[in-house]
This record gives C-alpha cells, sequence and structure tokens, in this order.
C-alpha cells in the first residue's frame, strides 16, 4: 500500500462511535423533505415503496375490471354491457395487468427495494434514472386511465393485432393510447433492469462471490437480462404500429406489401419471455420464503441458478407457439414444440429442488410460507396445461379457448400473484416496521385460494366445451352458463381475499406490533439492519462468508471500512468474486427527473396527435437532461481524487 | 395407440373437441387424453409428496428453530431422487413431444387425399363459403355461415379473410386456422357420418367477435349433390303478389347496396349472398335462428340483436316489411 492511499484509508477509519457516524450518514442519506421533496428523492426504498404501492393499486383496479367482466358473463346474451365496453374492459384488464401490475410489481418494485439490501450497499445504481423510471411508469399507467374514463380507453386486446388495431380497423384514438402505454412501461422496465445488472454485478457486498448472491438477486438478474432482450421487440411492434397510424406507413398493411404476421412475431418474441418476466421473480421469491420456513439452505442452489438461467434462455425459443395456427410450416411449429417442452426442465427441477428443501428440513407454517405452498399447488397444474398447449395439434383446438384463459391465470397467478402475497407477507415487517397479523393472514389465504380455484378452474373445463376467449357473451344453449356462474360465484371469493389482505395492512401500518430487524430469522442481508431500514442501509457495510449471510456469518465477520460517510460514497466490487475496487459517489437528489419525466410523458402523448410532438418535445428534454447531469464543482474535485486512489492498483 | 373412448362424458356437444366427428379430431383427442392422463398422474404424485412432506417436517410453536446445518449424506441421497425426478421428467416429456409429432403428421397427411375444395373468406362478422370450380366457372356456388360437406370425403378448407384475422374452429371435426389478410391458409377435414355441427371465430375480430359463428352440415353424397345442384339455380321468380312487392321492396331499398340475390339486379358483395336464404337454418353468423320473426327483426334493427354490425336499421311500413320477408323465404 502506497503512503498516500494508506493516508487515505487512515482519513476514513472510523474513529467516532457508532451514534455520531449513525447521525452523520443520515444527514448526508436523509430524502429531502416537504412537498418538492417528495419529487426529488431518489432512494431505492422510497422508489421501491412508491413502485409496490402504485403497483398494487393498478392490481386492484384491474381486479375490478375482471368482477365486470364476471358480471357480464354470468349471464347468456347478457346485455349489462355492450360489447364496445366489454372489449375495453377486457383489453384493459389485460394490459394493466401485465403491463401495470405484473412486471412493475414483481421485477421493478421488489427488485428495486430489495436488490440494493440483499447485496449490502447504501443505494442502487443510477438512483436518478430510477426516480425517473418511476414517475414514467406512473404517468403511462394514468394517461391510461384517464383515456379510459373518457370512453376512449383501448379496446383490441393486450395485444393489438393488426390490422384489427390499425388505421383501416380502428379508429380513433384508442390502438395509440395502447401502444404508448407500451412505450411508457418499457422504458421504465429498460432504465430498471440496467439498473439491477449494475448493483448486482457491481455493488455487492465484499465476500458476496457469483455462486453466493442470493437467489431472490439472481432471479431478478436474470430478469433484467430478460427484459433487455425482450422489451426491443415489442417497442419495435407498437412504434411500428403507431406510424402506420399516425404516419401513413404500411409496415402491417397486406394491401401493399405490408405483413400482418410481422407484427405477431415481434409482439411475441417480447410476449412470451415476458411470462418469465413475471414468472421468475416468482420463483425467485419462493426460494427465498422455502428456505427460510424450513429453516435451511435451499437444495440445489446451482441446480436453482441454472434453472434460472436456462429458463432465461429457452423463453426466446416459444414464441411461435402463441401462433400455431396462423399456419406456419409443420418442420418449424414441431421445433417450438419441442423448445415449449424443453423449458418444462428448468421449471420441474426448481420443483423438486423446492420440495427437497420441503421435505429435508422444518416447516414452520406461517403465512408466508402458506402462500408459497399455494403457490405449489396453482402453479403445478398451470404448468402442466402448459404441456397441452405446446403440442401443436393440441393446441389447435385449446388455443384462443378458456382452457388458455384457465391456463395462464393459474401460471401466472400461481407463479406470481400467490409468490407476490406471500413476499408482501414476508418483507412487510421490513418495509414497513410492523408485522402483520397472521390470523387475518391466513385467512385471506384461504379465501384467496379457495375462490381462485373456484372462478379458474371450470375455465379448462368451458375450453375443452368449445368456449372461445374474447367473447362478450354466448348463446343460451351452448351449455357454457353453469360453469360461468360457479366462476362469477368464486370471484367474490376472490375479491373479500384481498379485501382482508387490504384490512390487514391497514389494520397493521395502525396498530401491528413493531417488527424487529429480523422477525422470521432468516438468512438474508436485507434483514441485517432495522426494519424499516435507515436511510444508508447499513451503518457498516457488511462482508459475507455464504449463501445465507446472516446464518453462515463468521463470530467475527469483518465490516468494510474505508468510505468517506460524509458523502454519498459506495463500494464498488468484482464482478466474479466481489473483492473491492473502487469507491464511487452517488449523486443526491434532484428534481430534474421529475422533470424530465413529465417532459417525456407530454412528448408521448403529443405524438399520438402529432408526430412532430417528438421533434418539438426533444428540446424541453434536452434541457432537462442537461439540468440532471450538471456536474458541480465540489463533485468533480472528489472525482479526482478517487481516481488517484484507484488508478494506483 | 391404445383405444380411448372417442366421447368423454360430460364434453359432448356440437362444439366440443372431446366429441369428434372426424379422423383428425379423433387423432388430436388422443394426444389430449395421453397428454391429460400422464399430467394427472405426475400432478398427484407431485402433490402427494409435497403434502407428506409439510406434514412430517412441520414444527409447531410459536418460536423459529434455528436454522438447519448442511449434512451432506442427505444432501447426497436427496440430489439422486431430485436427478432420477428430473430424469423421469425428461422422458415422459420426449413421450408427450413423440406422440405429438405424430399426431401433427397424421392430420397433415390427410392433406394428400383431399378431393374437394371449398373456399372460407372471414369478413367482420360472417362466414363467406365458395365452392369454386375451375373447370366451369360459372357453377360456383356461393353462401353464408353454412358449410355443407359430403361425409366421407376429404376436403380441403382453403381460407383467407377480406379484412381483419379470423379464425376457422369447428372442434368436432378438427383444430383452428387463421384465416389471415395477404396469406391463404389450409384446413384438411373430413366427416364421419352426416349431421350438423357448430363452429365459432376463434381470433378476437372485433365488436362482434361473440357473434360469428358457422355450421358443418354434412350430408350423404346423395343429399350433398342435391343440395349443391339447388344451390346452382338462381333466385325463382316470386308468384304472389306479396312476393312480388317483396322483391320490389328488396331491390328499392338499401339491401342491393350490400347483398346479392342471383337472378335480380342486387349483386353486391358487402354483405351474405342472399339467393338461397331460405335454404339457411340461420341467420346472422349462427346468432338467430332462421324463421320469420327473427328475420323480419333482423332487417328491422339488426344494430339491436348484433351491435357494431355492418347492416343497418331499415325503417319501412310493416306491410313492406312483411311481403320483403314474405319473398325472402321463397328464396329456397
Amino acid at each position: 500500500m502506497s503512503d498516500q492511499r494508506a493516508q487515505l484509508v487512515l482519513e476514513t477509519e472510523p474513529a467516532e462511535s457508532a451514534e455520531i457516524r449513525a447521525e452523520r450518514l443520515a444527514r448526508v442519506w436523509t430524502e429531502p423533505s416537504g412537498f418538492l421533496g417528495w419529487f426529488r428523492a431518489v432512494h431505492h426504498t422510497t422508489i421501491g415503496k412508491r413502485y409496490i404501492v402504485t403497483a398494487f393499486i393498478f392490481f386492484l383496479a384491474a381486479g375490478l375490471l375482471a368482477g365486470a367482466m364476471r358480471l357480464q358473463l354470468a349471464f347468456p346474451e347478457a346485455h349489462i354491457m355492450g360489447p364496445d365496453l366489454y372489449n375495453q374492459i377486457f383489453t384493459m384488464h389485460g394490459s394493466v395487468m401485465m403491463f401495470l401490475f405484473a412486471v412493475p410489481m414483481m421485477f421493478e418494485g421488489l427488485s428495486v427495494y430489495l436488490v440494493p439490501l440483499m447485496v449490502g450497499t447504501r443505494n442502487i445504481a443510477f438512483p436518478r434514472l430510477n426516480a425517473y423510471s418511476y414517475y414514467l411508469y406512473v404517468f403511462g399507467g394514468v394517461t391510461l386511465f384517464a383515456f379510459f374514463f373518457v370512453n376512449s380507453g383501448p379496446d383490441r386486446g393486450w395485444f393489438a393485432y393488426v390490422p384489427l388495431s390499425g388505421p383501416d380497423y380502428a379508429p380513433g384514438k384508442r390502438a395509440d393510447i395502447w401502444a404508448q402505454l407500451i412505450t411508457f412501461t418499457e422504458v421504465s422496465a429498460l432504465a430498471v433492469a440496467v439498473e439491477i445488472v449494475v448493483t448486482a454485478f457491481k455493488l455487492r457486498a465484499p465476500g458476496m462471490s457469483l455462486n453466493r448472491i442470493p437467489i431472490f438477486v439472481w432471479g431478478q438478474v436474470v430478469t433484467a437480462f430478460m427484459v433487455i432482450f425482450a422489451m426491443p421487440g415489442v417497442v419495435i411492434a407498437s412504434t411500428m404500429l403507431l406510424l402506420d397510424r399516425t404516419a401513413s406507413t404500411q409496415f402491417y398493411n397486406p394491401a401493399v406489401g405490408g405483413d400482418v404476421l410481422l407484427y405477431q412475431h415481434l409482439f411475441w418474441w417480447f410476449g412470451h419471455p415476458e411470462v418469465y418476466i413475471i414468472f421468475l421473480p416468482g420463483t425467485a421469491i419462493v426460494s427465498t420464503i422455502v428456505a427460510t420456513f424450513s429453516r435451511r439452505h435451499v437444495f440445489g442452489y446451482l441446480a436453482l441458478v441454472l434453472s434460472l438461467i436456462a429458463t432465461g434462455f429457452i423463453a426466446f425459443g416459444l414464441w411461435v407457439h402463441h401462433m400455431f395456427a396462423t399456419g406456419i410450416p409443420q418442420m418449424s411449429e414441431s421445433f417450438f414444440t419441442a423448445a415449449s417442452m424443453m423449458i418444462a426442465i428448468p421449471a420441474g427441477t426448481q420443483i423438486f429442488c423446492w420440495i427437497a428443501t420441503v421435505a429435508t428440513g422444518k416447516i414452520v407454517l406461517k403465512s408466508p410460507m402458506l402462500w408459497v405452498l399455494g403457490f405449489f399447488f396453482v402453479f403445478i397444474i398451470g404448468g402442466m396445461t402448459g404441456i397441452f398447449v405446446a403440442s401443436v395439434p393440441v393446441d389447435l383446438q385449446v388455443h384462443d379457448t378458456y382452457f388458455v384463459v384457465a391456463h395462464f391465470h393459474y401460471v401466472l397467478i400461481g407463479g406470481a400473484v400467490f409468490p407476490l402475497f406471500g413476499a408482501l407477507a414476508y418483507w412487510f415487517p421490513k418495509i414497513t416496521g410492523r408485522m402483520l397479523s397472521e390470523t387475518l393472514g391466513v385467512w385471506s389465504f384461504w379465501l384467496f385460494a379457495i375462490g381462485f380455484n373456484i372462478t379458474f378452474f371450470p375455465m379448462h373445463i368451458l375450453g375443452l366445451r368449445g368456449m372461445p376467449r374474447r367473447v362478450y357473451t354466448y348463446p343460451a344453449g351452448a351449455g357454457w352458463t353453469v360453469l360461468n356462474q360457479i366462476e362469477s360465484c368464486g370471484y367474490i371469493l376472490l375479491f373479500l381475499g384481498v379485501l382482508l389482505f387490504l384490512l390487514n395492512v391497514w389494520h397493521s401500518l395502525q396498530r401491528g406490533a413493531v417488527a424487529p430487524a429480523n422477525p422470521w430469522g432468516a438468512g438474508g442481508l436485507e434483514w441485517a439492519t432495522s426494519s424499516p431500514p435507515v436511510p444508508y442501509n447499513f451503518l457498516d457495510l457488511p462482508t459475507v462468508n455464504g449463501r445465507e449471510a446472516l446464518w453462515d456469518a463468521a463470530p467475527d465477520q469483518p465490516v468494510v471500512v474505508g468510505l468517506h460517510e460524509d458523502t454519498r460514497e459506495i463500494l464498488t466490487t468484482r464482478l466474479l468474486d466481489a473483492e473491492p475496487e473502487g469507491r464511487d459517489e452517488f449523486p443526491a437528489p434532484s428534481i430534474w427527473p421529475f422533470v424530465a419525466a413529465v417532459v417525456t410523458t407530454i412528448l408521448f402523448i403529443g405524438s399520438i396527435f402529432r408526430p412532430v410532438a417528438v421533434s418539438i418535445g426533444a428540446i424541453p428534454l434536452a434541457i432537462a437532461l442537461i439540468g440532471w447531469f450538471w456536474p458541480t464543482r465540489r463533485e468533480s474535485a472528489r472525482r479526482r481524487e478517487r481516481d488517484v486512489w484507484q488508478k494506483e492498483t | 395407440m391404445i383405444a380411448f373412448l372417442s366421447d368423454v362424458p360430460g364434453f359432448s356437444g356440437p362444439q366440443t373437441p372431446l366429441e369428434p366427428a372426424g379422423p383428425q379430431a379423433l387423432q388430436i383427442e388422443h394426444t389430449l387424453l395421453l397428454i391429460f392422463w400422464i399430467t394427472a398422474v405426475v400432478t398427484v404424485i407431485v402433490f402427494a409428496v409435497l403434502t407428506i412432506g409439510v406434514l412430517r417436517r412441520r414444527v409447531g410453536g410459536a418460536g423459529l428453530p434455528p436454522p438447519l446445518p448442511v449434512d451432506p449424506k442427505t444432501e447426497r441421497r436427496t440430489t439422486w431422487i431430485v436427478g432420477g425426478a428430473i430424469g423421469v421428467t425428461v422422458v415422459l416429456l420426449f413421450v408427450m413431444m413423440i406422440s405429438s409429432f405424430i399426431a401433427s403428421h397424421r392430420t397433415a397427411a390427410l392433406a394428400a387425399s383431399s378431393t374437394m375444395t371449398i373456399n372460407v373468406y372471414g369478413h367482420e362478422w360472417w362466414w363467406e363459403i365458395e365452392y369454386p370450380n375451375e373447370a366451369e366457372p360459372y357453377r360456383i356456388v356461393r353462401t353464408a355461415n353454412e358449410i355443407h360437406v359430403p361425409a366421407g370425403t376429404v376436403i380441403d378448407i382453403h381460407g383467407t379473410s377480406r379484412d381483419v384475422i379470423h379464425s376457422f374452429w369447428a372442434p368436432n371435426i378438427h383444430g383452428k386456422k387463421d384465416l389471415l389478410p395477404g396469406y391463404w391458409n389450409d384446413l384438411t377435414l373430413e366427416v364421419d357420418k352426416p349431421g350438423t355441427w357448430r363452429g365459432q371465430c376463434a381470433e378476437f375480430c372485433g365488436l362482434q367477435h361473440a357473434h360469428m359463428a358457422f355450421q358443418i352440415v354434412a350430408q350423404s353424397r346423395d343429399d350433398f349433390d342435391k343440395w349443391f345442384s339447388s344451390q346452382l339455380n338462381p333466385a325463382p321468380d316470386p308468384q304472389t303478389p306479396q312476393t312480388i312487392h317483396g322483391r320490389e321492396v328488396f331491390l328499392t331499398h338499401p339491401c342491393v347496396m350490400c347483398h346479392t340475390i342471383r337472378g335480380t339486379t342486387a349483386s353486391s358483395t358487402v354483405g351474405p349472398d342472399l339467393t338461397h336464404i331460405a335454404s339457411r337454418t340461420t341467420i346472422a353468423a349462427g346468432t338467430l335462428v332462421n324463421n320469420t320473426g327473427n328475420l323480419t327483426g333482423w332487417i328491422a334493427n339488426a344494430q339491436s340483436i348484433k351491435p357494431g354490425c355492418r347492416m343497418p336499421p331499415n325503417p319501412m311500413p310493416a306491410s313492406d316489411l312483411n311481403d320483403l320477408v314474405a319473398y325472402l323465404e321463397t328464396l329456397r
């Protein structure tokens, strides 16, 4: 160690007492207060909480829309709503659930809040981008609902196939709103994907080598990579749709050489991985909760991680199984059947590893674990019906029927919503500092699980009795009435289950028991800090000695020293072995991400009406970005100092 | 392959994949049932193992026991079991995959013995059916929403769309095939015995996607030939004063803007060909039974029955309407 470097280390050696250091760190890291401060916040716990709450509100809204559909379908040839409203509602339900709830919740919300804590750092990488992504997401969602409330909600399905959504068959602005909603959510998901990859690869606690990264973080990293590769497909598809509609291009017009199937290929290139983008965070939650409540390390860590990665790759080879009926040559269809069946291998491997964990551990049946057990039962059924739709001949019968509706609700509610409720029950004490009521939690679980099966199981039968999906009504003599009525009754139980969960949350926020730092005796690093976490996450940045950091910690586990605590300084580590590599300084709170998001929103919405809005909007956007990245003299000086220190190694 | 029940109890009907009426649907049903039984058994076993595991390893009490130390012996044994389970999964997946390839191949192979072609055009929201005849182009039969086929004959459904994407699906006979603007797709059908089956559009196509059904009517060869030759005829001239007036109403109202009645000057192709409307059992793409009351209501205000469809309301005096319906009912 050179003299200069030793001097720097000495300077930053914590000489003061913990209280003084905590106070100083808090001064540096605490979020700005006041009305304007709300819009300047950049800490990942703040933004993560907002993501989770916002996505949950969208979940409730889309769930209510589902109730409207169940009401309409409870009676044959019902006139409760007309086809126009029904089509808007089912399109909103699908789009909101996929784009405004599932991805923002499972990926953005949970990973933004948890990943930095789990890898033991003070904030997420690119915190201002993180704030920007959140505002863009909210504005996109609010815009969608605003248009829906003035009877301009999209009505072409969450997939918006051309030419039905094209300029000739979809007059008005409905399809444009849908296309721009995609742009909003994609930009925000891509931003978070980049942050998560960098956070997980460069900001891990020393000792957390690749083979010790918590499986939850692995799951989110694989998801982030999938977002990066999948989203461009749908961005291109929806942008070309928008150009066809607003700028008179002819990408999808068969009359002049355009192609309607091109859209489907681009859309499902994204659309199939999308399912795994929603589901992989779910498996990551399951691995975490199963380990904690089986009181052992999860069985088959390597197999689980490899399964996640394998799923991430194979997911990109399946898209055509949404298009088996379009007349693709049989040879190519066989390839996609094989790929679709192949993805059952990593999925099965994960299930077997979890069951092995359960069967060799000591099971504590708290409510998070109940949700995970519910996940097993529901998701396994969904996985099995997945084999039906993977097989070309069988898919030709069940495709676009209620069988498929049943299948993907079992997979998505089973694979994402059950783990999500488990995750909320599990991490609620960490996020809020209060315990949820166990009694209410168990009740809401059973209501939800039973209601779910009553609502969705009969849909398998309906599909095999020939009921197509996306119909606003059905004939009285078709033999579908009773099953539809049973489903509509099941919805009431689902509704009550979610209501009870909300009551539980409200009650616990008012007068729940105060949560200790680690109420479940879990092994993850997020449990090493107080509940809720302090603004700087950890007083002493931790180091790691095993896969479950707290369970495997040595009695004298060292902590990180040598960081400046009077600025927002964090430690960067090497990708493979997480050895310390350097220090970096994170940006302070700023209003500019919010301003940039407002400008981007105006640009996106404007472009629906006048394409020139993109060019005009680029000017204020450039100004906002200049403000965002404007360097200060002192920051630059500190950066130069750190460079000297780092280049010497 | 093992002989399965051809009808699964509880799943019979004119629009279900589990009551096959032709070799294609039967072939698919075999694969479907094979996958069903394999996955059902696997599901039951996995559920049982999981339930037993949870019940046996459950610990009561309020507290959380300390985390268990990793025991290499248990881990090794468990690895073998999990590895075995993955192995069995792979084998079963192969069985299901191969069976699905065989079914695909067999359903496709039938196309080679096809002896008849029927063109199907999807419209928002009805089906145009055309029996082409290249040798004698004047002997083309054009109808709507009702496909007559001779039983036991292999037929090629040659389909495309006139507007947005639709999907042709008659589950008792075969799986679905999309009708795409700009593409022609083929679907090979064979119906075993005479009977009537229902089909429905399976690709979301807008407002009235729910009301876009059709019928497949399989007939003996003789019945089919009789039907076919009667369809070749132009519309008969009306005989009674009422029907003569009915035709006049038809030809002087907006009806002629969209419909064809061969033998008259009406020759538009926006809506279904009405030359033999009275021979069809349903109207409005399977929405209504074809009887006097329904037909009258449909002409008067189709928008109240099928909101959004192309058929406009046709306000006219009741006597005109009655005469018009009387005329249309002569078009057998």
